[in-house]
């Protein structure tokens, strides 16, 4: 067998360029593959971990105020493990620095600073000194976001009164792995941050002495959380809770959950391309290699090697290209996973980074890959080993051909005889030239998702933030307030339009469906804040009835005209029964809307407002933010630009990791199949073009039959392409959609241009190395021999 | 191991006579392909010079080589090379496309005998058909040269007569300087003149005085 292998190593060496494409377009699949799996399971373990080791809570309820003796009455629901009532409130912040009003969270730190649950994690500095008033922990990613250093002061409004706020430490917190404001799309670190102050101090400063306002639970494993859920609700109504959640309803778990499903979702895509593309590949090239060595198999059997000797010996080209490709692969997709996984660490800012990429994944990814190119290269493999030796040894018969349809309908006239070579050239192999045809295809869609990404997150944006809402700020007053705040904002600096709101909590549900949102009641004739329609027409609100958002609609599966039950979680706690008059497009959230009139009647009240929304004057903008930091009765302020700003800023650092990797490995197919699909095609034809060439064509006249060949492959693979890339789009948005956002599947001609650019200059390149060797083809070699 | 030179001609001289219908016989390895081919243009010699007409071809460009072949020479092989997507007519209108005064391609396949096959693929005519095509195809042009390598090498002996009868007529009838190369001394008896080589050099270069007609010869 020595010699055997001596001739497999030198004809690996003869068809370097081959099998280096072939490796690379394993290696990137099994990469994609060792990436996605790893950082999936990286993802989870360190969640998992995380929210185990700072006691994580799997319950979450908030109230107005509730005496501490509460606490103790939760704890005896069977189930619970662990209580932790705390104070939470939400101020405005004047941050150094920072034009516009932040909004903090604090959070009281129970005596002995270390808390049963949630524990926080020391980044920097000290925990606070319980006696000294206001000093507090702040959370890395504001820190950061604002270029903080210890010791700053950043001033407050706490119930009123302005503060001074001194940082003494730095903190991670399970709870906030991201910190995103409520109705937020993304976090938005420069303006919301979380702060920890002593239980003492907010207790004091709340005026919450022996009292609470949020409690979180842990439940003993195995324990229903609805079954907890009802009795904490009942135990906590009187004292204003809106009801207790559970972790996927907490945004920030809820966020890094999604991520994880998401990236379940899109993991196995890219690989399954790949590796696809490969296995063809392998069997293209194995088949022609069988093809050339007829004679030889011939000769060996009659030597008295066995089948399987040979076919093994076939096998092993397959297998030394798969597995030095996969090697290669695993080794930059555990680089490219560990990068991923550093990213994944910073932006949720886990404590620790413990990257161990699992053995089996690796082992998988290879095992995977020798499949691919088992299969791939089966059928070429069983046709050496089944050839008997007589016929082998017998040259091929000449190729039989016949005229196309193209032809047929005498479209041929208007083309050189050239053109008809390269049509009957394809006829003759129509699945070779289809899954060639196809294998650029992938390359192409592959182009069209990286363009569609960013095409879609235009249009959400669009859409969202220019057509739909059009406001510039958004005020939420701590308390629902009367019509006479509508006029102090309108006296605010700068402030053009104000459009009140009000919003309530509510519970909707229909049939066994029920879900947790809130209904935001808004004025007729409105400016700033639209509904719209799939078309994006606005939606007027009817006097009577309930908008819904389609995501909301659809998780309720309820449509136009059919009855929701609204059970309201504040004051009264009323239930009412309300038709459902329309259905809003959105790409994020799950909200219900209603005519604010309508509202306020079955709230029995008179004209309460939660917020506004304003449209300011940009010339004045700074002004306004100014004011709007020293007003006690905002809650919170959200501007809308600087919200786009960031949403587009973390999208961008991670888009453009993601997209450099994605267009590399679609060159890398396009030209792995281009190059290969090239290169059998002169072998095939070398003795043809050889006798053209001889009889006086021109070397750019015979390089035309190739290139027309790769050329016509391309035109029927750009618009294949394009709808699989469509396709694969529209995957990935079901993939991805979530309550919190959807991405619609948008894509702008210009990505399907620069899709089928990028792919077509794959080709050109391809073709061109492949043109090199053409002019170099040996014209009195290739007439001696027969085949 | 590096590149070994290997020295397939040595010394030739020798001229080939318009209208005349040479052959150049040798046993395999004598040099004859190699003397073929730098007749052709296909080939450049290492030394020494060769001229058709005014054209020095051993200091031609590769464009005025290819520029030869198309409009000067035309190519009959041992092993056909039709193309095997084209149909008969179609391998001779590849030649009469590209060249600057040929003749009608029915015409070149009537020359050949095979007008009724000019619908057929080169997987569905026999070896002799085949080969007639390709001389079909070498003549169309209207070449001042025609150069045959082995013609009849892959051909029975009755095939082979056919497909000698289509050069020899073509020889005569339209003046096609012709030069055929073989290793069956046979062949030398249709010829005006035979070059027997050996070792790359011209072993002997004789006259033909007793000239056959094609129908005579046996092998």
């Amino acid at each position: 067998m020595r010699t055997l292998q001596r001739k497999l190593l030198r004809e690996l060496a003869q068809s370097k360029a081959q099998s280096l494409a072939i490796a690379m377009v394993i290696a990137s699949g099994v990469a994609v593959f060792v990436m996605s799996i790893n950082t999936l399971g990286f993802l989870r373990d360190t969640r998992d971990a995380y929210y185990d080791r700072y006691r994580f809570a799997h319950l979450f309820a908030s109230v107005r105020r509730a005496p501490l003796s509460i606490a103790e009455r939760v704890a005896e629901i069977s189930g619970v493990a662990t209580v932790q009532t705390r104070i939470v409130s939400e101020v405005t912040l004047d941050v150094p620095g920072l034009p516009e009003p932040a909004v903090g969270r604090l959070i009281s730190l129970p005596v002995g600073n270390q808390a049963g649950l949630n524990r926080i994690h020391l980044r920097r500095g000290r925990m606070p000194d319980t006696e000294q008033a206001g000093e507090v922990l702040v959370s890395e990613a504001f820190f950061e976001a604002n270029s903080l250093s210890l010791d700053d002061r950043i001033d407050a409004v706490l119930n009123g009164r302005q503060q001074s706020l001194r940082l003494v430490g730095v903190a991670l917190s399970p709870e906030y792995v991201l910190q995103i404001r409520s109705g937020d799309l993304l976090p938005d670190e420069r303006r919301f941050g979380v702060f920890w102050m002593p239980h003492r101090q907010m207790e004091a400063a709340f005026n919450m002495e022996g009292a609470f306002n949020d409690v979180t639970i842990r439940l003993l494993r195995g324990t229903r959380e609805e079954m907890v859920i009802e009795k904490l609700d009942a135990i906590l109504k009187p004292y204003g809770s809106v009801g207790a959640i559970g972790r996927e309803h907490h945004l920030s778990a809820r966020f890094l959950a999604d991520e994880i499903k998401q990236l379940r979702a899109t993991g196995l895509v890219a690989p399954t391309v790949f590796l696809g593309v490969a296995a063809f590949l392998l069997n293209i090239v194995l088949s022609r290699r069988i093809q050339t060595h007829r004679a030889i198999i011939a000769t060996l059997k009659a030597f008295g090697y066995s089948n399987l000797q040979i076919a093994w010996h076939y096998m092993q080209f397959a297998l030394i290209v798969t597995v030095s490709g996969s090697l290669v692969g695993v080794a930059a997709g555990l680089w490219m996973g560990r990068g991923l996984a550093r990213l994944y660490t910073e932006f949720y800012r886990f404590p620790s980074f413990i990257y161990r990429p699992d053995d089996r994944v690796m082992l998988a990814a290879i095992a995977i890959s020798l499949a691919a190119a088992m299969l791939g290269s089966w059928r070429a493999v069983r046709a050496a080993a089944s050839l008997p030796p007589a016929e082998a040894m017998q040259p091929p018969s000449p190729p039989a051909y016949r005229r196309t349809w193209f032809e047929r309908l005498g479209f041929d006239r208007w083309f050189p005889l050239t053109s008809r070579i390269i049509l009957r050239g394809l006829k003759r192999r129509p699945a070779a030239s289809l899954l060639s045809s196809l294998g650029i295809a992938f390359s192409v869609a592959v182009l069209v998702m990286t363009g569609f990404f960013s095409d879609a997150l235009d249009h959400l944006i669009d859409f969202q933030f220019n057509v739909a809402q059009r406001h510039d700020v958004q005020v939420v007053f701590r308390e629902v307030t009367s019509p006479r705040s509508r006029h102090d904002l309108r006296n605010l600096p700068g402030v053009n339009y104000v459009e009140p709101f009000r919003v309530v909590a509510v519970i909707l549900r229909s049939g066994h469906r029920h879900y947790r949102t809130s209904i935001l009641g808004l004025d007729p004739g409105r400016q700033l804040y639209r509904l719209l329609d799939t078309d994006a027409k606005p939606i007027r609100l009817a006097p009577a009835g309930l908008v819904l958002g389609d995501k909301l609609a659809d998780i309720l599966q309820v449509r136009p005209g059919d009855q929701v039950t609204v059970e309201v979680l504040e004051g009264e706690q009323t239930i009412w029964q309300i038709p459902v008059a329309g259905l809003a497009k959105e790409y994020s959230g799950t909200n219900a809307y209603m005519d604010r009139q309508q509202l306020s009647t079955l709230l029995k009240e008179s004209d309460a407002l939660s917020g506004a929304f304003l449209a300011v004057d940009p010339s004045r903008r700074l002004e306004l933010y100014r004011q709007l930091k020293e007003t006690p009765q905002a809650a919170s302020v959200s501007i809308k630009s600087a919200m786009i700003q960031q949403f587009r800023d973390t999208i961008a650092a991670n888009q453009l990791t993601m997209q450099s990797f994605t267009v590399f490995f679609a060159v890398v197919i396009a030209v792995g199949v281009v190059y290969n699909t090239a290169r059998i095609s002169l072998d095939e034809r070398s003795r043809d073009l050889a006798t053209l060439r001889v009889i006086g064509f021109t070397r750019t006249e015979v390089s035309e039959i190739l290139l027309g060949e790769l050329a016509l492959l391309t035109v029927v693979a750009i618009p294949l392409g394009w709808c699989i890339g469509y396709a694969f789009c529209a995957a990935m948005v079901a993939g991805f959609e979530s309550e919190m956002y959807r991405i619609p599947l948008i894509i702008h001609p210009t990505s399907y241009a620069r899709a089928a650019l990028v792919t077509l200059i794959a080709v050109v390149v391809s073709g061109l190395l492949v043109r090199r060797q053409l002019d170099r083809l040996d014209l009195v070699e290739v007439l001696k021999s027969r085949e | 191991m590096g590149e070994v030179d290997v020295l397939a001609l040595r010394g030739v001289d020798l001229e080939l006579y318009a209208g005349e219908f040479t052959v150049l016989l040798g046993p395999s390895g004598s040099g004859k392909s190699t003397l073929l081919n730098i007749l052709g243009g296909l080939d450049v010699p290492t030394d020494g010079q060769v001229f058709y007409r005014d054209l020095e071809l051993t200091r031609a460009s590769q464009r005025q080589l290819t520029m030869f072949r198309r409009q000067c020479v035309g190519f009959v092989f041992q092993f056909y090379n039709l193309i095997p997507s084209l149909t008969a007519l179609e391998n001779v209108s590849l030649v009469t496309e590209v060249a600057p005064h040929p003749m009608s391609p029915i015409d070149a396949l009537t020359l050949v005998g095979l007008q009724d096959r000019k619908d057929h693929f080169p997987s569905q005519l026999s070896g002799g058909q085949q080969q007639r095509v390709a001389i079909a195809r070498a003549i169309a042009k209207r070449p001042d040269v025609l150069l045959c390598d082995e013609p009849t090498g892959a051909l029975d002996a009755a095939t082979g007569i056919t497909v000698l009868e289509a050069i020899s007529r073509i020889n005569r009838e339209l003046g096609t300087t012709t030069a055929v190369i073989t290793h069956n001394a046979v062949i030398g008896q249709i010829a005006d003149r035979v070059v027997n080589m050996r070792d790359g050099c011209i072993a002997q270069d004789h006259r033909n005085l007793d000239k056959l007609a094609v129908q005579e010869l046996r092998w």
